[in-house]
Formats: structure tokens, sequence, C-alpha cells
């Protein structure tokens, strides 16, 4: 089964007297388990796309199919369950809550997804040690340097290991050893726990490590090309 | 119920994110706290006097009449039991106090001046715990009992005719038959009361006495009983109706002085009124707070529906915050209230102003009154108006599109 399927999407903003079209006609599959990377110079349609595939945004017409549901007509409380259970994500900043400290931020998911505060708090700690903020679990988000906020926003992302993960320039404030390392991560869940990735970036460094890399120009799909992984 | 500890832990935080701005609304709320029980504390204890002074004149919170006597309170009305009878029919341990007595109008005179007044032909020590008259504090003595042959009358009735202690007056009232029935008496004391008109109004007499000069035998005009509370004579109430037959009639205290039932009910509305328009003050800062507070995160709560947190839950979130930020202000206001009005129960003198007072039946002595149901009434009305004040803003944060809100421009 097809972790996620776009079925002819199109989504038109208004932006002052000119419509844009974000997305235009674009349809794509990615299988379970896969690795992909959406690549598109700024306004290429990347971003919407990610979103739509998230239930963030909702397109004007298509269908989105994600883990076998559609999704494109459902209710705010249902999107919100949808992307509690099954989806991970990595926004490009303002990733993580101010207020609370890095282990608070990594527990945040599970916590609202009912898990129980010993195994939380564990998970938390030993996710926050994978990804090198051992340490830095009571620091809160001002604390930090970008590059280590944006590691405790991967933990949260992938610390109740949901099938998929969508992350939006997740290596846009890191510096390339950190990006590295972070790239090396999600390469690691992806082949020991099937984990979905769909990453949007123009990082050739990121799209090195992607088996699928999918080109965008002006909302639409212009290249779909299946590569070897770094 | 498990999204309760996350929505308590982001509102706690959130409220001393603005440390300044959160300080300055508690201040707000404190103050209008404080001064909601304060107000309301002033108010109670002059309502109480004033129903308490009431009381003790009346005197008892249940009476008991001949059913002509409230519109005429003469002679002619008097109970249609005998005391022996009426002590059959109650005990002293059923009640706080109860008494029967003698209480008609009458003529004083001095060799000067001549008055109408009150009297009150009484057994003194029954009497003694809700006499507004304090008998240790009488110029003189006080009745020495029922058979007592002087009289007792208030200071400024004593100015009024120009006498004083050990001087003889004259009163003169009907007996049954409607013939004068006059006697000389000795002033044997001079009592003072909270409220001046008392003084010139209530004259004190032996009931025995009372009973002889009227040729009345050995009955009374009025029985009067003291429950625990004056709030609630129920008890008291049926407890009397159950023995009396229906020849008398059986008054609660708000029965018989219409104007203090009154004021009270008055009073209880106006407490609700004051703090309703304290609230309203308090609200403006309220919402603005939250707006605020809402504003300045728009993108961290587009973040939070991302992850999948629901609309409802951002909701209850802003609404916990509002009702965190009043039970901090509510909390402290309750203490402050507390510290503020107990140190001042022994009284506040507003004798300065106590002719003025008096037009409303209250003496020159003020004593606040800390109730807890008028606290807890406070509190729940200020949360449950903050509870819908908040609501809006609260409604508003939980509609944004995640999307929107976390590409949000400050």
């Amino acid at each position: 089964m097809a972790a996620v399927r776009c079925v002819d999407l199109c989504k038109t903003y208004r932006q002052g007297d000119q419509d844009i079209k974000a997305l235009d006609h674009v349809s794509i599959e990615i299988e379970s388990g896969g690795f992909v990377c959406l690549s598109a110079p700024s306004g290429g349609g990347k971003t919407t796309l990610l979103n739509a595939i998230g239930g963030l945004d909702i397109p004007d017409s298509g269908e989105v199919w994600v883990a076998g549901q559609r999704i494109d007509q459902m209710s705010k409380g249902q999107l919100a369950d949808l992307r509690l259970a099954n989806i991970g994500f990595v926004f490009q900043a303002y990733n993580l809550i101010p207020v609370l400290t890095a282990r608070e931020n990594v527990e945040f998911v599970m916590q609202v997804q009912g898990v129980p505060a010993a195994e939380r708090r564990g998970k938390a700690v030993a996710i926050l040690d994978e990804v090198g903020l051992r340490g830095l679990e009571d620091r809160r988000p001002a604390e930090m340097s970008g590059g280590q906020q944006q590691r405790v926003a991967v933990a949260r992302a992938i610390v109740s290991k949901p099938a998929l993960v969508l992350a939006d320039e997740p290596t846009a404030n890191l510096d390339s050893k950190t990006s590295d390392g972070l790239m090396e991560l999600f390469t690691e869940l992806n082949e020991h726990h099937n984990t979905t990735f769909v990453i949007a970036t123009h990082d050739q460094r990121v799209m090195a490590f992607a088996r699928r890399v999918v080109h965008m120009l002006d909302g639409r799909i212009v290249d779909d090309v299946e590569q070897n992984a770094a | 119920m498990r999204m309760l500890p996350v929505l308590f832990r982001l509102a706690w935080r959130y409220l001393w994110r603005n440390h300044r701005r959160t300080l300055i609304m508690v201040g707000a709320i404190t103050v209008g706290a404080w001064a909601m029980i304060f107000m309301t504390s002033l108010t109670r204890g002059m309502v109480d006097q004033m129903v308490r002074d009431g009381i003790s004149v009346l005197p008892g919170h249940v009476q008991v009449h001949n059913p002509a006597y409230l519109d005429d309170p003469s002679i002619a009305n008097r109970l249609p039991y005998t005391d022996a009878e009426l002590r059959q029919m109650f005990t002293d341990d059923e009640f706080r106090a109860w008494a029967s007595r003698v209480r008609v109008p009458a003529v004083v005179s001095s060799e000067r001046e001549s008055r109408g007044v009150t009297l009150l032909g009484i057994d003194p020590e029954p009497e003694r715990g809700f006499s507004f008259v304090d008998y240790d504090a009488v110029e003189g003595r006080f009745l020495d009992g029922p058979d007592d042959s002087g009289i007792v009358i208030g200071k400024e009735l004593a100015d009024t005719l120009e006498t004083g202690v050990g001087k003889r007056i004259v009163l003169m009232s009907q007996d049954p038959d409607n013939e004068i029935a006059d006697r000389g008496f000795r002033i044997v004391g001079l009592f003072t009361a909270n409220m001046p008109n008392f003084e010139k109004s209530y004259v004190f007499i032996g009931k025995h006495t009372a009973q002889k000069m009227l040729r009345m035998g050995d009955t009374t005009t009025e029985a009067v009983f003291l429950g625990d509370d004056y709030r609630n004579v129920e008890p008291t109430w049926e407890r009397v109706s159950a023995a009396v037959d229906g020849g008398v009639v059986v008054s609660r205290w708000y029965e018989i002085d219409t104007y203090l039932g009154a004021m009270l009910k008055v009073m209880d509305g106006f407490v609700l009124v004051w703090v309703v328009v304290i609230f309203l003050a308090l609200s403006f800062g309220l919402v603005n707070t939250l707006v605020m507070a809402v504003f300045e995160r728009i993108r961290e709560i587009g973040l939070m529906l991302a992850l999948g947190m629901k609309p409802s839950s951002i909701l209850g979130q802003i609404v916990i915050e509002s009702m965190l930020l009043l039970l901090v202000g509510l909390t402290i206001g309750n203490l402050l209230a507390w510290a503020t009005v107990v140190p001042l129960e022994g009284g506040i003198d507003i004798s300065v102003v106590a002719k003025g007072m008096e037009m409303f039946g209250a003496g020159s002595v003020l004593y606040p009154k800390l109730y807890l149901g008028d606290v807890i009434l406070a509190d729940v009305v200020v949360l449950i108006l903050g509870f819908l004040a908040s609501l809006s803003p609260a409604w508003r944060a939980s509609r944004y599109e995640p999307v929107e809100a976390i590409t949000k421009v400050e």
C-alpha cells in the first residue's frame, strides 16, 4: 500500500491581484518506506505539497490519501487525530514551544497521545541522546542554538515512530556536519523502522541521501528521479 | 481528560512568559476581589447590625400574638394564654431563649414633659440574652425581676423629660376595659442603646407590675422566641406553630418588620450587583491580556495544531490560562480581604456620620462581617464571568488554520 497518494491536486493562492498556482494538477504516489525529496526553487510548490500531504492545507481540488485514508475531506478534528497518530513534522523554523524544555517539547506529542509519563520520559531522554543533545534536556529553546533546536524538533518528530515524517527544509539552519548527522539519523530510521520520509529541500547534500528526488517548478512536477542514496 | 495535565502546564507556563503583564493583571484582580469582599463585609456588617438591633427591639426571631394585636397593639388584643399555660407549652431548652411580655403604647410624664412611649413589661432574666439593653451598662440599675416596682427609661428620654435616676414619673395607658390605667414609678435606671431613637421610645417595668397596673391578670401581649440564626428561623417557627392553636398568629421577624426583611433581600441583591460591576471593570483587562497572549503566540498555536492538538484543546488551554489568572488573583484578594476585615470585626466607629446612618436604622459602630458564603459568591461569580469573557479570545485561537498560523509574520 502506498504511504501517500496525491491525485490531480490543485491549489491556488490569491496574492494581491494575482492568482498564484501553488499546485497545478500534481499527482504523486510514495511507497511505504520511501525516502523522497521534493526539490524546487522558492515558490515551486514543494511546501504546499508537503502541507497538503500533512493535512495542514486543503487543496482546491484533487485527492490526498495518507495511510489508506482520504484526508482532503476530513474535519479538523479527524485531521488532528491522523497527524497525531501517523505523521511527524519538522518545520523550517519556529519548531518548538518556547515555554517547554527540550525534553518536554519531545514529550509533547506523546503526552497528547496519552503515553504514560514514565514511558514518555524514558523515550524522550533516549531520543535526545540519539540526536546528540544529552545534558541539554532541561534547557528551553531560547537557551539553545538554532541547530540544537532543530535537532529537538527532529527528535520530537521521530520519537513516537510515526509511519510518515514530513520535513520542510530540515537542515536550513544547520551546519554541514550537523546536517549530515541528521540525514544519517533519518536514513537509519527509514531503513530500520520502515519510516517513510518526504523532505522538501533545495539542499543538494540532503538530496544525496534520498532514493527518489521529485523536482517541481511553478506548482508542477517536472521530473521524478530514482537514485542510489549516499 | 488526559489532555488536562499538558493543558495546565502550558497555560501556567504561558501565563508567566510575560510575567510583568501577568503580575499587573493579578494585581488588578487582587484589588478587585479585595474590594468586592471588603465592601460586602461592610454592607453585611451594617445590615447584620440593623437586623440584630431590629430583632432586639421586636424582639426575637418568632413571635406569637393575638391576630388583632399587629394592627392594634392594645391591651384588649392580648394573648389568649396565661403565663402559666405558656410555660406548659414551651420549655427553656427548646430555644436559645424565649419570654412572654407586656408591650403596649403608653404616655410617660415628668413634672415638666410628657411623651408617648412603648411600655415593656418584662421578666428581665429570660430577656437578658437578647434585649437591646445591656443590663450591666445601665446608669443606676436594671430591673431586679418581674415584681420590681421601679422603671428603667432611656437616657435620651430622661433628657427630654428633664428627669433622672431617683426621680418619679407617671405612666399612663389603658386597661382591658378601656379605662385609664396609670401609676407613678421611681426611675431606677437609665439605659443607653446603639440607636438613640430606642432610648426615646421604650420604657421597662417588671412584668407582674405591668400586669397589675393594666389589670390583665396573668396574661401578656406577646411571646417571643429566639432561634440560632435570624437567617434561618423556620425550625423555630415550626416548633412554635405546632404548639399553639388557631387563636393566635405565629410570625417570623421579617413578617413583623417588613422594612428589615426587605432590606435584607435588597442587600443580597446589592452584593451581587456590586460583584458584577467590579468584574465588568476587571473584564476589560482580562480580555485584553488574553487577546495579547493569543496574538503573540499564533505561530505556536499553529505548531500545536500541526502536531495533532485538537482545536478544542487550544480553546481549553486559553480558558485554563484565564481561570488560573483569576484563581491566583482571587486567592490573594481573598487573603487580603480576610487580613483587613478580621482586625476590624471589633467595630469601626462611624459616629461622625451616625446621625445619617440612624435614618437607615444603623448604629454608630459598624461591625464588618466576613461570611464564607459571600466570599464564595464573589469568587464563583468572577470565575463564571471570567470563563465567559475568555471564550471569545479562546475561540479565535482555536479557529486558526495551522498552516496560516505557522507562517504568520509578526
